[in-house]
């Protein structure tokens, strides 16, 4: 009589093809828990500044005090993470020069967004005694439709672009648009965008047919199709997402939620990282086996 | 004529643009301003004709009683529920003296009105939540597809790796060994404006090529697709 | 609160979709595409349509003597004549699509649409994203570089390779994307390098949609705990 057949035991095999085709929740728990549990924690970590963060610094710190800027807000809420820091730190770093601000928008929700992040910006405390004069410091001309008809049609006539402001009054009849026609009036444009239209059309409508200068804020997922105009000087500077950000708040001395995501943001990263690399491993390990 | 006028048009435009650039005088500077005045309301009712288009088809479905014509009829009283926020408000928000009806009605996103409210806690949470959902999906798609199967794919994902460590700080700090200026946001700050940026010029010369080509086809009347098959 | 709790919920009911679709994910789903029509609807009509039809004729805007005056000084066609009324029956004729006995109107001001399109990219792809790049990928494959008057020799080899990445990166990369030869002995080697490159480009990308997209998740994790539940400081 003979025994009966154990089964060879063929766990290595198995562990690595069922790790090849882990449950993905179990990935998304990973990421949940590598982005929320950080937040609990304040992690100070030091940030390095890009050279085209800190040129993007540098471009408002050489403005002259009064200078009069003219910033797009061309993103909507979903992006507001990553751009709303930036616009926040951006603003306070305007203020601090004095300079006259006109905001546009060639997105729905920028001048709503616009709106918030100068609100933000004005509770900062150095701020307090600051009396911000609507229309004639400040004006927000509002949304309009158009794409790149409008950044192309600003050229030459601006207040025709945007005849009334975000709320209602002529343009022409606010004293910071006195004698506003082009861009050529304005001495330097900030593009904070996430899509279509954003910094490329504003580099191909007004910086190369105008000669303005100007610098952007964009989401990570949109920076690298900038990176060349910003290596052929037809941007001055550029953030990046939220690392971004967290450059620009560390270089301007005003540390902002920018800078408190990026231990979560470091977290999550690893995570990624290490399942690309068990991925790899599992996929190797379990076609040698094969 | 249902085809030929269009192609006038879209000629008669396209090179009103191109001359424009090259002679910025008149006619042509007021000629480009006025069409341009135009395209932008044209383009304001294009985005009304895909939203009455949605409401329309959501209406369909709802008439049929097709499947999930509950869910359409959820998208069409949503609609209605922040469209009389907006236009309507100041029927029942209270004027500030001195403005007029439409002066009043202007503010209708201002911080405060029923408009604003939609925006701030139903629009901003389900529009950043459905882009924010994407993150569990790169990742799992990250572990499943990305394969060092080759030398271009081990490099796309060491590029990759670089990049992402080098955007965070514990990337300077898990390899703090490394000499000053090689540092890993040095390396990704190198990759991302040197070797990332020939190969994005490589790719946007190529697209700028197609974009000019097609554009002259249009402007030319050669490419007619955009009037649609019929008529 | 009730506003907060509503937020939270909603983005708890899109966040459901990752554990598996569910009908509580439809019902946020249609509320959302509900409500972006509506934004959207709202906001083209007062910010876009009302400035640019009513307000320059002078119906509904503020119109001074001075910005008559404007308007006539600077050529603009704008206000307040009956041209800018042209722009409204333009608009409603691309409504008309919606009708599909009469839906071929739409095509003239689409043709408006199309022809702006067509004639500001062919210059504007060409200035900005042909020459431009161009120009500035012409580098000098030995960049020497002087510190106090004496060359620097470390910085003139980091310099010069860069500068023969950028150049050899952009050169193979456009070999890469040359179709109409096949890509067979030194041409097919070119372009293989060119294929290098893409590579690190993807890879860069990926990495920093990496980034972007937690960043968004952040954001709403930081809403949650912080905003709607007090579980941050």
């Amino acid at each position: 009589m003979s025994l009966p057949e154990t089964p060879t035991p063929r766990t290595g095999q198995d562990f690595w093809e069922r790790l090849a085709q882990l449950d993905r929740r179990i990935i998304f728990a990973f990421i949940f828990l590598a982005l929320a549990i950080p937040l609990f924690f304040t992690i100070r970590q030091p940030i390095a500044v890009s050279p085209e963060g800190r040129a993007y610094f540098e471009a408002i710190e050489n403005l002259p005090a009064g200078s009069k800027v003219l910033l797009s807000f061309d993103f909507d809420p979903p992006s507001s993470p990553e751009l709303q820091p930036m616009a926040e730190a951006t603003f306070k770093q305007l203020l601090t020069k004095n300079c006259k601000l006109v905001v546009i928008a060639l997105w729905p929700q920028g001048p709503q967004q616009a709106e918030k992040a100068l609100a933000v910006a004005l509770r900062d405390p150095q701020f307090k005694d600051l009396k911000l004069e609507y229309g004639e410091n400040y004006a927000n001309l509002g949304f309009m439709a158009g794409d790149e008809v409008v950044i192309q049609k600003m050229n030459s006539d601006l207040p025709s672009t945007f005849p009334s402001d975000y709320k209602g009054n002529a343009t022409l009849s606010l004293p910071i648009m006195q004698g506003v026609k082009n861009y050529k009036n304005f001495d330097f444009i900030i593009n904070f965008s996430s899509g279509f239209p954003g910094t490329r059309e504003w580099v191909q409508f007004c910086v190369d047919r105008s000669g303005s200068k100007m610098i952007a804020g964009n989401t990570a997922v949109q920076a690298p199709e900038n990176y060349p105009y910003v290596r052929s000087g037809q941007l001055k500077g550029l953030l990046a997402g939220m690392k971004g950000a967290a450059e620009y708040e560390t270089v301007v001395g005003k540390p902002g939620k920018g800078v408190s995501f990026m231990g979560a943001q470091s977290v999550s990263h690893l995570v990624v990282i290490l399942f690309v690399i068990l991925g790899n491993i599992a996929y190797f390990a379990s076609r040698r086996k094969k | 004529m249902r085809r030929e006028i269009p192609l006038i048009i879209t000629s008669f435009v396209g090179f009103l643009f191109v001359i424009r650039f090259f002679i910025p005088h008149e006619p042509f500077a007021s000629m480009e301003n006025t069409a341009s005045s135009w395209i932008q309301v044209i383009k304001a009712f294009a985005i009304w004709l895909g939203i009455l288009n949605l409401l329309k088809i959501s209406g369909e479905k709802i008439y049929k009683k097709d499947k999930g014509w509950g869910f359409a009829a959820i998208v069409i009283a949503s609609f209605l529920a922040i469209s009389i926020a907006g236009f309507f408000f100041p029927f029942w928000e209270t004027r500030t003296p001195g403005d007029s009806f439409i002066e009043h009605a202007r503010k209708f996103q201002y911080p405060g009105t029923s408009f604003d409210w939609f925006y701030t806690y139903v629009y901003t949470p389900l529009s950043s939540t459905m882009f924010a959902t994407l993150a569990f999906f790169i990742a799992s798609a990250a572990f499943r597809a990305f394969r060092a199967r080759s030398f271009q794919a081990t490099l796309l994902l060491l590029a990759g790796f670089i990049v992402m460590l080098g955007s965070v700080p514990v990337g300077n700090a898990l390899f703090s060994w490394l000499p000053q200026g090689w540092q890993v946001s040095d390396i990704a700050d190198w990759i991302k404006n040197y070797p990332q940026v020939a190969g994005q010029r490589a790719i946007q010369i190529g697209i700028a090529l197609g974009i000019i080509s097609t554009s002259l086809r249009l402007i030319l009347g050669v490419e007619r697709s955009h009037l649609g098959g019929e008529g | 609160m009730v506003s907060l709790t509503i937020a939270g919920f909603l983005t708890l009911g899109i966040m459901s979709f990752v554990y598996k679709d569910n009908p509580v994910y439809k019902l946020c789903e249609s509320i959302f595409i509900g409500v972006s029509a509506g934004y959207y609807f709202v906001s083209i009509f007062y910010q876009s349509l009302l400035p640019q039809l009513t307000d320059k004729i002078g119906i509904t805007g503020e119109l001074s003597d001075s910005a008559l005056a404007y308007y006539r000084e600077t050529g603009s066609l704008a206000s307040p004549q009956w041209f800018n009324l042209i722009a409204a029956v333009l608009g409603v004729m691309m409504l008309l699509r919606l009708v599909p006995k009469i839906g071929w109107i739409a095509r003239w001001p689409l043709a408006f649409v199309i022809g702006s399109t067509a004639g500001l990219r062919l210059i504007g792809e060409l200035q900005t994203n042909i020459m431009a790049q161009i120009q500035k990928s012409i580098l000098p494959l030995w960049d020497p570089q002087y510190i106090d008057g004496s060359l620097n020799m470390a910085a003139s080899v980091g310099h010069s390779l860069t500068n023969i990445v950028m150049v050899a990166g952009i050169l193979t990369g456009v070999v890469y994307f040359f179709f109409s030869k096949e890509h067979k002995g030194v041409f097919g080697g070119t372009a293989k390098v060119g294929i290098w490159f893409l590579m690190v480009t993807f890879g860069a990308a990926f990495g920093l949609t990496v980034m972007s997209r937690m960043s968004l998740l952040i954001g709403r994790l930081d809403f949650l705990l912080r905003d709607w539940l007090h579980l941050l400081g």
